[in-house]
């Protein structure tokens, strides 16, 4: 049994201690608002903080994280950084499908936190790791600025 | 955002209601009021000849006594927006607050929710607003023409002498009002009208706006339901693998170690694919890799992408179907010199951010589906097909879709999940891995171009041009396939907007051994745009033209078009001076019902490594309904087409498909997104389709910048960095 701080909650799962973080959140916490991609850190689609750290679930073991906090998409707008990046997202519309957009929202909260005022170069080292299909790229990088404005 | 078959873009997208009653109305439970009304077919020429020539009611609005208004939806939303702007059509002409309707997905029903542009329950080929703009319109403004006869009839007025506002009819005379939801039992006995006045353009108070869209805040907070987020009580999951080549059947399955793995539960072993079934993803996925599954590969197994290309120039040889045929071409080009070009694109997979997925629990009485995709009654067709059972046993709950752009129109996912799921005693989730969703997928068709013309006079005399490739709709509707004729495949190439006097089409049919093939974002277009505006420019270049000049000079018959070029070349600053190894290209389009025209502009580095800069767009779809959503649509179709020009091939070796993941097979990033201005044209036209435009233009407004910027025509897709390099060092 291993036990995760997830969202300010403690939880234990009886799972594997090699079964990325991913797997935990969707299949056995039914957290799914972080989504699978690609499985092997190469789209962003799973991306969650660990403390602070933007970090892709899709490719962390759970054993190794136990007792960290972890912060996903469902409680970042708790998150003044994070309510900030979800208010810009919706008032540029940045939004199309949205099935990449939770794994964008925790890229551009970890960079902000870091980053209070990011300039474009900043904002592509951050966000290179993120893949939209839609190519909502545009308006991200808009949105981003927006929401840094606001802090 | 979708994919999918287009209208014929030389049919207007009006399509009048012939009618006597378009209207039925009803009453609701708990006292409102339910209107039915038809969608009516198109008139096109491709796959409205499937379509029967009348409908019932299959659109359906209910208005309720609190003034809510609820539509029932056939389109799916997959972040086209379309929820946002059927919604605001209805809201518009019934003269109800926009945030006063709801949407709520249709069931699977053919006979109720048919797309009348496609002539069965699809969202695709950027109809939905091209089909809906008329029907949802006529509907709101037939209701609303209801509300206030009852209303005058409460007060003993002339209708005439009322208008309405925000959900109320009004009487400024008397200064009175009523709710529309007080008079919904009167109107529940009224006789629809005939002919109800629509509003005029300019009286427009929604539809114009950036009306925000309905369905993003829950997509920022992780409250959006996707159909890969489906949790019925008790599921399993199971991840598959099908054949790496394909039509290769299973021969034999060791599962020893992967019995072995924790949270392994059940092997699956079909004739053609395996899958593990688990406890979580995790455990099916770990399982599935410790099996060792030996493969009857089959007759597939030495295919190559260089036999299928071979296959096609071969095939380019023949005398095709005739798409178009105008003047005497032949007798044109034995009259002096020509210019002549091969162009070809490769296989692409769609590679949506949802891998393909599919959730079913197959019980002995029902077969319930927990899914996201675009045709959803071939969805329940196909689960009846496989279980055996009737149709209505089968409950499909359709999800918001991540990302379509052709693939979802497809069901060959679904008949996998269900028939893992009859050997599984439980709702089971069937995942599609990131390798699998690319290595077993049904890909944009590899085509093939042949292309020849004259110049006269600095102007294009004649033309003739043979596509070569894969028949879609011969597999995914069959009637709209007539005579060896795909009206998809000559999209945009069997109809230009020139002025050109002799010219002649040919269509060569010519299937891939084994590689099953589909619509991909901007269906026909993409292909044969691409190749037309890139041979344009030959052409220009040929002619010792500037290229907006060559174009500009041959237009005349599109003046939609030919104001979108004007804007373009001055918003871009079309001819001004750019430093040495950068370059513009234009290109212009008329597909889907609307008027593009694109600049590029773009770098090249002495290694031949591009840098796209700036993109500029001017459209005209006719009236806007939203044009954010519209601008959105350009920006995303844009990055989707220089994605597949700078990156994208699928290629076959050995039988297999040789790209797996975002490693290899690569998308776009920020950090290569280019600055993206869209010019909206202001129209009083119908509106036309633009999901798949943007993604049209992308490529061969790039191609044409490149062009300028090294000298080097590219000619196939996609773009060779090497030969952009040569030139220069060499």
């Amino acid at each position: 049994m291993l036990e995760l701080q997830i969202n300010g909650k403690a939880h234990q799962v009886d799972v594997p201690e090699n079964m990325p973080l991913l797997w935990v959140l969707r299949d056995v916490l039914a957290l799914t608002g972080t989504k699978f991609g690609c499985g092997i850190a190469q789209c962003g689609a799973c991306t969650v903080h660990l403390g602070d750290q933007a970090v892709r679930s899709c490719v962390l073991p759970v054993g190794s994280i136990q007792g960290r906090p972890i912060t996903t998409i469902e409680a970042i707008g708790a998150t003044p950084v994070g309510e900030r990046v979800q208010k810009a997202w919706l008032d540029l519309e940045v939004v199309q499908c949205g099935y990449c957009q939770s794994g964008q929202i925790m890229s551009a909260v970890a960079l902000l936190s870091a980053t209070p005022r990011p300039e474009d170069a900043d904002i592509d080292a951050a966000m290179a790791g993120n893949i939209c299909r839609c190519g909502t790229y545009v308006r991200i990088r808009a949105a981003i600025k927006k929401a840094a404005q606001a802090g | 955002m979708s994919a999918g078959p287009a209208p014929k873009s030389s049919q207007s997208p009006q399509a009048p209601l012939s009618r006597r009653a378009f209207l039925k109305v009803g009453a609701a439970a708990g006292g409102g009021l339910v209107l039915g009304f038809a969608i009516p077919a198109l008139r096109t020429a491709g796959l409205a000849a499937a379509t029967p020539a009348f409908f019932e009611p299959n659109a359906f609005i209910r208005i309720d006594r609190n003034g809510d208004v609820l539509l029932t939806m056939p389109q799916v939303e997959m972040g086209q927006g379309i929820y946002t702007a059927i919604s605001m059509i209805l809201a518009e002409e019934l003269d109800v607050a926009f945030d006063r309707v709801s949407v709520e997905a249709a069931p699977p029903d053919d006979a109720l929710y048919a797309n009348p542009a496609l002539g069965f329950q699809a969202t695709g080929g950027s109809t939905s607003i091209l089909a809906f703009w008329m029907p949802m319109r006529q509907a709101g403004a037939g209701a609303r023409a209801m509300l206030v006869e009852a209303a005058a009839a409460v007060w003993k007025v002339d209708p005439t002498a009322c208008t309405t506002a925000t959900g109320e009819v009004i009487h400024g005379a008397s200064a009175r009002k009523l709710a529309y939801g007080a008079l919904l039992e009167r109107v529940a006995r009224l006789q629809p009208p005939k002919n109800p006045p629509l509003k005029a353009l300019n009286d427009f108070r929604l539809i114009g706006t950036a009306a925000k869209r309905l369905d993003t805040p829950d997509k920022v907070n992780g409250k959006a339901v996707f159909g890969i987020d489906a949790l019925p009580p008790g599921v399993k999951f199971a991840v598959l693998m099908a054949s790496p080549v394909f039509g290769g059947k299973v021969a034999h399955v060791d599962d020893g170690a992967a019995r072995g793995i924790a949270g392994v539960r059940q092997i699956v072993v079909l004739d053609d694919l395996v899958a593990v079934v688990g406890d979580h993803t995790w455990a099916a996925k770990q399982g599935l890799e410790a099996l060792n599954v030996t493969w009857d590969e089959g007759a597939n197994a030495r295919v190559t992408t260089e036999e299928v290309f071979d296959q096609l120039k071969a095939a380019s040889e023949r005398t095709g179907v005739v798409a178009k045929s105008v003047g005497d071409v032949a007798h044109a080009f034995s009259s002096g010199p020509t210019v002549e070009a091969l162009y070809h694109v490769p296989f692409l997979a769609h590679a949506t951010m949802e891998p393909m997925n599919c959730t079913v629990h197959v019980r002995p009485d029902a077969c319930e589906i927990w899914v996201g995709n675009q045709v959803l009654s071939r969805t329940q067709a196909i689960a009846a097909k496989v279980t055996g059972l009737s149709k209505d046993k089968v409950i499909v709950h359709n999800h918001l879709i991540g990302g379509g752009f052709g693939r979802r129109l497809e069901v060959d996912g679904i008949a996998k999940a269900v028939r893992i799921a009859q050997k599984v005693d439980a709702p089971v989730k069937v995942m599609w891995t990131r390798e699998e969703d690319i290595q077993q997928a049904l890909y944009r068709p590899f085509y093939f171009d042949r292309l020849q013309a004259q110049l006269s006079d600095g102007k294009i005399s004649a033309w003739k041009h043979r596509v070569v490739g894969s028949s879609i709709l011969a597999r995914w509707a069959p009637p709209a396939f007539v005579n060896g004729l795909d009206s998809d495949a000559v999209e945009g190439a069997a109809e230009l907007p020139y002025n050109v006097p002799n010219f002649h089409v040919e269509y060569v049919r010519q299937e891939p051994p084994g590689v099953p093939t589909c619509f991909w974002r901007g269906v026909g277009p993409t292909h044969n745009i691409f190749v037309v505006e890139s041979f344009v420019d030959e052409l220009a270049h040929q002619a010792g033209k500037d290229p907006v000049d060559f174009r500009r000079e041959q237009l005349a018959k599109t003046p939609r078009l030919l104001a979108c070029l004007d804007v373009v070349a001055r918003e871009s600053g079309w001819g001004q001076p750019l430093p040495t190894r950068v370059g513009r290209g234009v290109s212009v389009q008329s597909a889907f019902g609307s008027y593009l025209a694109t600049v590029a502009e773009a770098e090249v580095d002495e290694h031949g490594e591009i840098r796209v800069r700036r993109l500029v767009c001017a459209v005209d779809c006719g009236v806007v309904v939203n044009p954010d959503t519209v601008v959105a649509q350009i920006e995303g179709g844009i990055i989707f087409g220089l994605t597949a020009a700078l990156h994208s091939q699928i290629t076959l070796a050995r039988g297999r498909v040789q790209q797996s993941n975002f490693n290899n097979y690569r998308m776009m990033r920020i950090n290569e997104a280019p600055r993206i201005e869209v010019h909206i044209m202001h129209s009083t036209e119908a509106p036309g389709g633009i999901g798949e435009p943007g993604t049209v233009t992308a490529a061969p407004a790039l191609a044409n910048a490149l062009f300028a910027a090294t000298g080097v025509r590219v000619r196939k897709l996609p773009i060779d960095r090497k030969a952009l390099a040569a030139k220069a060092t060499g």
